[in-house]
């Protein structure tokens, strides 16, 4: 294909509609049209004129803002379908998500499972929808940045006067003085246009950095996706959960073994009415309200080299009350307050007691977390434990087992040795239930109570990706920006077969532009050039 | 010129491509990324035994072990149990180990369910998850391979049959 050489001598990319330099129109379906369509400055977009090989017919797909827009739209209605039901990461661990969705949702809830709604955000196809906005994005800003930018670049000020008779404010004035071409050019400079004169032709120009507002702004979404992409490579991005007993120490995750942390105690503080009086009314309307959640926490480091499964020699690093949006922070990670769980059973209490006469032959409190193989209550008494089911359930061939290792539902089996019944009983104990395998004993195990530990949620969080996100945001912003609060203005006074040719452009705000062309031409003997569109508009109505 | 264009675009599809091509991998795979990847070297671990011995990886230098993690409540866990028994009394003179990492439960729940299966091979408690967090266990059962060389061979996850076992001790067998 050919480069196009206009009759001013410029030579235009195939495919450009209005010379770069002066404006000549080339294209024969412009030609009759009283207005130019001056998008992209009438620059050949290249994506519009090459279509030959694999690659380009890939890169005019892309260019293509009408594939853009469709690729935004797909996304937006697969970005709201997945709120539909909440994401998989947000459902209770109790039990496995295929079984959860049917459960709670029927069969919309089965039917969203399978079409793998339930981590819609992580999912292939939405990542890949995404990442084709991206690549439009980058192309379609890079296919029209350049050609804007050299057809900006090479522009003259002596334009053609097709060019400037299709420009929608144009008018011609005669018996102009040449001491008003020296005036309209000394104001165009006070109102800080930068004029070009060639010839005794003026071009002025301002805002023009306006135009390079919308690849500012996505040059901006590009870093922006970039910091999203990075939040994959390995070490840039937790979050993880850790479960927390009161008392109990853990290794941070992804901390190498280096950081553990000790919840000490874990708060949850509701408002009080007598002490809040100003909330009174409000706590009456929405019953109990949390003011405070809050794991009393302490970070510590281990000393030296260790193996895991060796017990780590543990330095105290800091002491921190982690609060919501106070996280305890060391080093990249931050421990936040994310979940709880009140009253979790840590101790079961049980008195031996002699069926018939009630008499008690001493207590024994087992901790569910370490239970021990026998408890000696002296005088010839003492209580075995042969099994222990943490998290009891009878299985299908009916033997009793064990659901999980957390000590939801705690039952035994107990020998109960005592001086009457050397060989001793046995007992299955399991809460409000007690069963005799052996035929009826003398002793039973009397539940006697409970001692329960909160249990505190951190979520463990890193992320080196944050500040390239909100670079992306500042950027996106300022492309806003400059696209927005500026325009790009432009007014050719030029002489023309004797004439005074008068017109402008600008990208946004004519009626801005036109106040300013009055303002400047005011009190000289240029007329003030006409609106063809509106004139346009008049015509219509008139007829 | 025409060239230079060509050029152009597929550098810049091709690293577009590339980015999205990597994003993508990563996150598709970021569930199963194994801490302990096969062929490299199974990170250390000194655990101790039900009868109070000290069990330390490293120091099985020269022996194969088959390397198990599991929970008294898991199911396929108790299934492969007698199985996994079974081979160990076979390869224990033929220089392979078999060391059952149990996952944070209490001593009485392993002795018991111990007990109850008849295991003979030494099983440790993982008490405060250090080590199922260095090899990143989840779900169970796990089961690993090392060779003499303490390198990992396999990794696999599920009920294993007597087979499978058996194949996988004649693996690390020295």
């Amino acid at each position: 294909m050919k480069d196009v050489k206009c009759e001013c001598g410029h030579v235009n990319p195939h495919g450009t509609v209005l010379c770069e330099a002066c404006g000549k129109v080339f294209d024969e379906q412009s030609k009759d049209k009283s207005l130019l369509d001056m998008r992209y400055e009438g620059s050949a977009r290249r994506s519009q004129t090459y279509n030959k090989t694999i690659v380009d017919k890939i890169w005019n797909f892309f260019s293509s803002v009408k594939v853009g827009v469709w690729l935004i739209i797909v996304t937006l209605i697969a970005s709201a379908a997945g709120t539909i039901l909440p994401q998989e990461m947000y459902i209770p661990p109790t039990m496995p998500a295929e079984e959860y969705y049917e459960d709670q949702y029927g069969w919309f809830g089965k039917l969203y499972y399978e079409l793998g709604f339930n981590n819609l955000y992580s999912s292939w196809w939405y990542l890949v929808l995404i990442a084709m906005i991206g690549i439009s994005l980058v192309i379609c800003s890079l296919d029209r940045v350049v050609p804007l930018y050299k057809a900006l670049k090479a522009q003259r000020v002596t334009r053609h006067e097709g060019f400037l008779k299709r420009q929608r404010l144009f008018g011609t004035s005669g018996n102009v003085d040449v001491q008003d071409i020296a005036t309209v050019k000394q104001r165009l400079k006070t109102k800080r246009y930068h004029v070009r004169e060639e010839n005794g032709d003026l071009l002025a120009e301002k805002g023009r950095f306006s135009r390079w507002g919308p690849y500012v702004n996505h040059v901006g979404l590009i870093i922006f996706l970039i910091g999203g992409m990075l939040r994959f490579v390995p070490g840039m991005y937790i979050d993880k959960v850790l479960w927390l007993r009161e008392g109990e120490t853990k290794v941070v995750p992804e901390t190498d073994g280096q950081y553990y942390v000790t919840n000490e105690k874990f708060i949850l503080e509701n408002y009080d009415k007598d002490k809040d009086k100003t909330f009174e009314a409000a706590i009456d309307r929405a019953g109990m309200v949390v003011k405070n959640y809050q794991t009393n926490a302490v970070l510590y480091k281990r000393v030296g080299p260790a193996i895991p499964g060796e017990k780590p020699e543990l330095e105290k690093v800091k002491e921190h009350k982690i609060k919501v949006n106070q996280p305890l922070k060391f080093e990249k990670f931050a421990l936040y307050q994310v979940d709880y769980k009140l009253d979790e059973l840590n101790t079961m209490s049980f008195s031996l007691t002699n069926k018939a006469s009630g008499e008690t032959f001493g207590d024994i409190k087992i901790n569910l977390y370490d239970p021990k193989p026998k408890y000696d209550l002296g005088n010839g008494y003492h209580v075995e434990v042969l099994s222990f089911f943490p998290d009891f359930e009878f299985a299908k061939n009916g033997e009793p087992t064990t659901k999980s290792r957390i000590p939801n539902n705690p039952a035994f089996v107990f020998k109960m040795t005592s001086p009457e019944v050397p060989d001793g009983e046995t007992s299955f104990v399991a809460i409000q239930q007690t069963i005799e395998p052996l035929g009826d004993n003398q002793y039973k195990m009397a539940f006697k109570g409970i001692e329960t530990k909160n249990v505190t949620a951190l979520t463990v969080r890193k992320d080196l990706t944050l500040w390239i996100i909100i670079l992306g945001g500042i950027i996106f912003m300022i492309g806003v920006i400059q696209g927005a609060y500026w325009n790009h203005r432009r007014i050719w006074v030029q002489n023309k077969n004797g004439e005074i040719w008068v017109a402008a452009h600008t990208n946004k705000n004519w009626y801005g532009l036109k106040r300013e062309i009055e303002s400047v031409l005011s009190e000289t003997k240029i007329n003030i050039p006409a609106d063809q569109i509106q004139n346009e508009k008049v015509d219509k109505e008139g007829i | 010129m025409k060239k230079r264009r060509l050029v152009m675009r597929t550098t810049i599809l091709v690293i577009l491509a590339a980015a999205v091509a990597y994003t993508l991998y990563a996150n598709l795979t970021k569930d199963n990324r194994m801490k302990v990847e096969v062929g490299k070297k199974a990170p250390d671990f000194v655990l101790v035994d039900m009868e109070g011995e000290k069990h330390k990886l490293s120091d099985y230098k020269g022996q194969g072990v088959f390397l198990n993690f599991w929970g008294t409540w898991c199911k396929p866990c108790e299934a492969e149990m007698p199985y996994i028994n079974n081979q160990y009394n076979h390869y224990k003179d033929k220089g392979v180990q078999v060391l059952a990492v149990n996952v944070s439960e209490s001593e009485l729940a392993v002795n018991r369910f111990a007990e109850r299966k008849g295991l003979d091979f030494p099983i440790v408690i993982d008490t405060d998850s250090q080590v199922q967090a260095a090899y990143g266990i989840d779900p169970l059962p796990a089961t690993f391979l090392i060779d003499k060389d303490g390198k990992v061979v396999k990794y696999h996850t599920g009920t294993l049959t007597e087979s499978t076992v058996r194949e996988f001790m004649e693996k690390i067998k020295p």
